[in-house]
């Protein structure tokens, strides 16, 4: 968004003449909208809708329509809520080369698919500003995998996957010189490279690898959509700064009419990269994954990467003009469109597959860039949306043969037809909009009921909250001739762009509890017999159980300052929807909350002598209150034995 | 969140009252949200309710024990005890967080046990034992997901436990 605003100058004046088609807020909604939209509580919503967090770093869930929040899902950034990333089970995740980053600037998401189809197992979800690519399982809503990207910065145009998910891309915006060596900036044209990760996914286990990544001239690479059908094998990137500009970028990337589509062969990639015609190079990058059976993350440092150049591949990599920065590179159902935005264009050109096919075999090139053929923009192109409206960004379908483009400067949605180029609809959006969203409406079976827009300004929109206003989404009902705007609802973060599937799709998967008994983590305790705590030179070890209403042992003595205190607490419930929490008083780390049958552990190291009280921080039943205890910390080299237990008194020990 | 938890424990404190008076209000889970498969499943089982009422509720309507006591069948009821249920019933009589089990095998049906155990959400909003003993405890006792084996062995412990042979 930040870097869009920078155009508003350039077509300020025409954005002001546009803005007086805006409608005010107070008839955005209208008519039978709010029946539209409501679902009754233990009503279920009929889609998922997962929503970027922008820079919060995680993961929104909402309800659709109602457009009810259900759950922020920590991928990149550490969530006090739940002890992501705070607990010892899960740092390993945000490990990566440069140490431990507990934050990230989360743009897109993607549904895995199969046949092009939606199949609900796995959303993919990138970080841009430390390039990595996550996996979270949809059964448990948990991020299972981290893959770090070498050779890479500003991890924009991910994580798009492939028809069959045989793929996830990460393609760079801000180009940098592979490897560490020492270069002036100026040396851009030389030095500088822009990458396009090709991240192969186990069909089974959803497992990441970095199968190999092409080495682009230096430009930005923007965003990227999978071909489909008749362009399976195909990848298409949108670019911009083909100038090859690396300072003050907003006059100096503006120069030329055209910026280019890329499109990559990965077909063809994968059998170059099999016959041996890439070049291997160091390049260290972590891969962090997380076993569900000892519930534990490991992080391991990879060290190499395939490299591939189109120099040594050829038909591998082809450039398509298009107008001025595009951002969305958006293919239709059919598999047959490629819809390029071109953001500084007043029009929407519309690439055809088949043309492209042809422009090949023919040679109908008009050059090449830094090797790569250039096809000419005629002989690629389908036609253009004249006049569509201003700054037009991204593109979804509707499986109608429609297509809605947002447009960002004049914050509207415009419906169009693919048939004929035609505009058939326009509704104002409040305001700035982003990214689009149609439940698979980047899929080859788009439903298409509902279009979601997410705003990047809100102004007027909801109650003020200080300088900065809440980001907001606007739910319109497409199934007819006309855009009805239905809802209109704050998010979390600046949602960039968001994926929904049907409830049903997921719906009866999801995980109710763990079974205690396939609990492999290493310090479980199985059942509150077990439960004890061991001491080895100044670490000290509490295999710690947790039921409804109490913690075993409770009382934890001859614990000393400057221990390394384990809490490995084990939740022995085997019931949906009973956590319980574990926080003790002074701890800088946070808490934890441990799902049913699992373990997770939180350290505590004490830096003074005192009572420390612990508790369970989840409302678990009418004695939740009373879920607690004492662990009593003596100074170093005190006499004080250990001893630990529950429900025992003074008066039962005297008894014995 | 399971918030739900603890309200419905609040609630069927007081709900409790109301129902016994034969008012007709209904017991508090159906009042619960139908998200939870776990609460609503036991309805379709509650069809082979034993009509004996103080057999309980749920799927099993006839228990054949065994004489003299299946070994097998203890020691794995021990080991289920000892993960799910130990942490809130002791085998002598005290109450901890739940009753304490001595006796229980003659307090109870081995039906109403099977059942409890097994369908244990229905139970507490429905069956008058159970209800009375929430009302004691003030804990809802938490569904662990037994199976049905594993409550036939933990029945079988109980019963070792009450000095059966
Ligand atoms: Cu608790």
């Amino acid at each position: 968004m930040k870097r869009l605003s920078l155009m508003l100058g350039l077509v300020a004046a025409t954005a002001a003449m546009q803005s007086c088609k805006m409608k005010t807020a107070a008839t955005a909604v209208q008519g039978d909208a709010a029946s539209k939209t409501y679902v009754a509580p233990g009503k279920y919503d009929e889609y998922y809708n997962f929503v970027s967090g922008g820079f919060n770093g995680q993961v929104s869930v909402y309800g659709l329509p109602s457009g009810r929040l259900l759950k922020v899902i920590p991928v990149f950034s550490v969530f006090p809520e739940n002890g992501y990333g705070y607990s010892e089970e899960t740092k390993a995740m945000l490990n990566t080369t440069n140490g431990s980053i507990p934050w990230d600037d989360q743009h897109h998401l993607d549904l895995s698919q199969t046949n092009g189809e939606q199949d609900g197992r796995w959303l993919f979800a990138n970080a841009n500003n430390t390039p990595r690519i996550a996996r979270i399982d949809l059964t448990t809503f948990k991020t299972m995998e981290i893959l770090q990207i070498p050779n890479s910065a500003g991890n924009h145009s991910s994580p798009f996957i492939t028809e069959n998910t045989e793929y996830v891309v990460a393609g760079t915006r801000f180009s940098v010189p592979l490897g560490s060596e020492d270069v002036p900036i100026s040396s851009f044209k030389e030095n500088f490279h822009s990458t396009a990760s090709f991240i192969s996914v186990d069909k089974n286990s959803g497992k990441m690898d970095i199968a190999f990544q092409i080495v682009l001239p230096g430009m930005n690479l923007d965003l990227s959509h999978a071909g489909k059908g008749p362009s399976h094998d195909w990848f298409f990137f949108s670019s911009y700064n083909t100038e090859q500009a690396y300072t003050l970028l907003e006059v100096n990337a503006s120069q030329k009419d055209k910026d280019y589509i890329v499109a990559v062969n990965w077909k063809k990639a994968e059998e170059y990269a099999k016959a041996g015609k890439g070049k291997k190079v160091s390049a260290p990058y972590a891969h962090n994954t997380y076993d569900e059976h000892t519930q534990t993350a490991t992080s391991v440092i990879e060290n190499e990467v395939l490299l591939l150049d189109p120099k040594d591949c050829p038909d591998m990599v082809y450039m398509i003009p298009c107008p001025k920065s595009p951002h969305g590179c958006d293919i239709d159902p059919s598999g047959e469109y490629i819809v390029g935005s071109g953001k500084l264009a007043a029009l929407i050109p519309v690439f055809s597959f088949s043309k492209i096919t042809k422009a090949i075999g023919d040679k109908q090139f008009e050059g090449d860039f830094k090797g790569i053929p250039i096809l000419k923009y005629e002989s690629a192109l389908y036609g253009e949306v004249q006049k569509p409206g201003l700054g037009p960004l991204h593109t979804e379908f509707d499986g109608r043969g429609n297509a809605y483009t947002s447009m960002f400067l004049s914050s509207e949605v415009v419906k169009w037809s693919l048939k004929d180029l035609k505009v058939l609809d326009r509704a104002p959006t409040y305001y700035s909009v982003g990214h689009l969203m149609i439940p698979g409406g980047d899929t080859k079976k788009p439903a298409g009921k509902y279009l979601v827009a997410y705003n990047k300004i809100t102004k007027d929109r909801f109650l003020p909250t200080g300088p900065e206003l809440a980001q907001s989404a606007q739910l319109y009902d497409i199934s007819g001739d006309k855009m009805q705007l239905v809802l209109d609802y704050p998010t979390f973060g600046e949602p960039h762009y968001a994926q929904a599937c049907a409830a049903s799709l997921i719906k009866d998967k999801q995980v109710k509890f763990f079974d205690i008994n396939k609990n492999k983590h290493s310090y479980v305790a199985m059942g509150e017999k077990n439960a004890k705590v061991v001491r080895q030179g100044n670490r000290v070890d509490v295999y710690m159980t947790a039921i409804r209403s109490h913690l075993t042992p409770d009382n934890i003595e001859g614990v000393y300052v400057g221990d390394e205190v384990y809490f490995h607490v084990t939740n022995l419930e085997q019931d949906w929807d009973i956590p319980h929490g574990f926080a003790i008083k002074n701890n800088p780390n946070a808490e934890l909350l441990i799902m049913p049958g699992e373990t997770v552990t939180l350290k505590f190291v004490p830096e003074k002598q005192g009572i420390y009280p612990f508790y369970c921080t989840d409302f678990c039943s009418a004695l939740h209150q009373e879920m607690s205890g004492y662990l009593r910390v003596s100074p170093k080299g005190a006499n004080v034995p250990l001893k630990f237990g529950t429900g025992e008194t003074a008066e039962t020990v005297a008894a014995k | 969140m399971k918030k739900q938890a603890m309200f419905l424990t609040a609630i069927a404190a007081v709900a409790l009252l109301v129902y016994s008076c034969g008012s007709g209000t209904p017991p508090p889970a159906a009042d619960a949200p139908a998200a939870d498969s776990s609460m609503t499943a036991p309805a379709q089982a509650s069809s082979q309710t034993p009509t004996d009422e103080t057999k309980g509720m749920g799927k099993f309507a006839e228990v054949k024990l065994t004489d003299p006591l299946d070994q097998t069948m203890v020691t794995s009821g021990k080991s289920t005890y000892e993960v799910k249920c130990a942490a809130c019933h002791k085998l002598s009589g005290e109450k901890l967080v739940g009753p304490g089990w001595k006796g229980v095998t003659e307090r109870r049906k081995p039906e109403w046990i099977m059942n409890f155990v097994t369908n244990t959400d229905e139970m507490i909003d429905k069956d008058p034992a159970a209800q009375a003993m929430l009302q004691e405890c003030m804990v809802r006792m938490p569904n662990q997901h037994l199976t049905d084996d594993e409550a036939r062995h933990l029945l079988e412990y109980m019963r070792a436990n009450d000095g059966k042979k």
